[in-house]
């Protein structure tokens, strides 16, 4: 069943306060394979001019991707879980993501398009301080494949 | 922190080779929230068409884009990247192929620097279009 174009244009709220902290920047390193000490070591970081340590670059998925659920979720969407492989990412970071940031997201469905038989979703979501400044804006890409 | 006057298009920022096993993934799902089975349970991803667990592909993204964290010396200074996700990444039991990462420079614009990224597994290509742009301005 393709996804349903009307929700084209759709925002979904912002989710709850999410709380950069030092654990699970390291946490989310080491998983990713990511050494420079920038991500581990505070006063390395200050050193470079940072408040704290610093998220390795792709970190602010964990943040979009709660976002991200809104849309995914949606009935009126009518997005199979099931069938959904992640197409293309992209981050712009108006300013890398530190410990002991205060941020929140958005997510908007940006198009709805059908190809090949599959659907493919683009998402954008704003990642703001909750004061509102920029801090990432993700693109996020999902393919729901088609019935063979 | 590379500086911009001594970098041309076309130089290469070096390679890296990154092993990969069951819990590679496992640790990834923990650290970023993202649970789904097939990147864990083999039984749940072969029951999906799936040759066998493949890892997240925002695991792959993150896991290419160290390349150039370590280059610049300061990972803080990647201010886009971007990638296509075009094969998974396919995790064997005991047998895991490695992730094998190397880096050009694309494009240079003013302090920015634009590096595109090649990520294959065993000769399979697993990202494309990978970009990352790196802002090497003086603070």
């Amino acid at each position: 069943m393709p996804v349903n174009p009307e929700v084209e244009g759709r925002t979904y709220p912002k989710i709850p306060t999410y709380v950069v902290s030092r654990v699970k920047v390291a946490e989310f390193a080491a998983a990713v394979g990511a050494k420079d000490p920038v991500h581990t070591d505070v006063e390395h970081a200050r050193s470079l001019g940072y408040s704290d340590v610093v998220a390795p670059p792709t970190f602010a998925v964990i943040v979009a991707q709660q976002a991200e659920a809104a849309a995914i979720t949606d009935p009126e969407a009518g997005i199979d879980f099931s069938r959904l492989v992640h197409g293309e990412e992209g981050f712009t970071h108006h300013r890398p993501l530190v410990a002991g940031d205060e941020i929140t997201a958005a997510t908007t469905v940006d198009r709805v398009r059908s190809a090949g038989g599959h659907s493919m979703v683009t998402l954008k979501t704003a990642i703001t301080t909750t004061e509102g400044d920029p801090v990432c804006d993700v693109n996020c890409v999902v393919v729901i494949r088609g019935e063979a | 922190m590379p500086q911009i006057s001594e970098l041309a298009v076309g130089d290469s920022i070096g390679s890296t080779e990154i092993a990969v096993d069951r819990a590679t993934f496992v640790r990834y799902a923990g650290a970023s929230g993202d649970f789904n089975p097939i990147h864990w349970d083999e039984k749940f991803a072969t029951s999906v068409g799936l040759p066998s667990v493949i890892g997240h592909g925002m695991w792959t993204m993150g896991a290419a884009v160290s390349l150039v964290g370590e280059w610049v010396g300061d990972p803080g200074r990647v201010v886009e990247y971007g990638v296509r996700f075009s094969a998974p990444v396919v995790v064997e039991y005991d047998s895991a192929t490695p992730l094998a990462v190397t880096g050009t420079i694309k494009k240079i614009d003013g302090d920015r620097v634009t590096v595109e990224l090649t990520a294959t597994q065993g000769g399979t290509k697993v990202l494309s279009r990978a970009l990352a742009t790196v802002d090497l301005s003086e603070r």
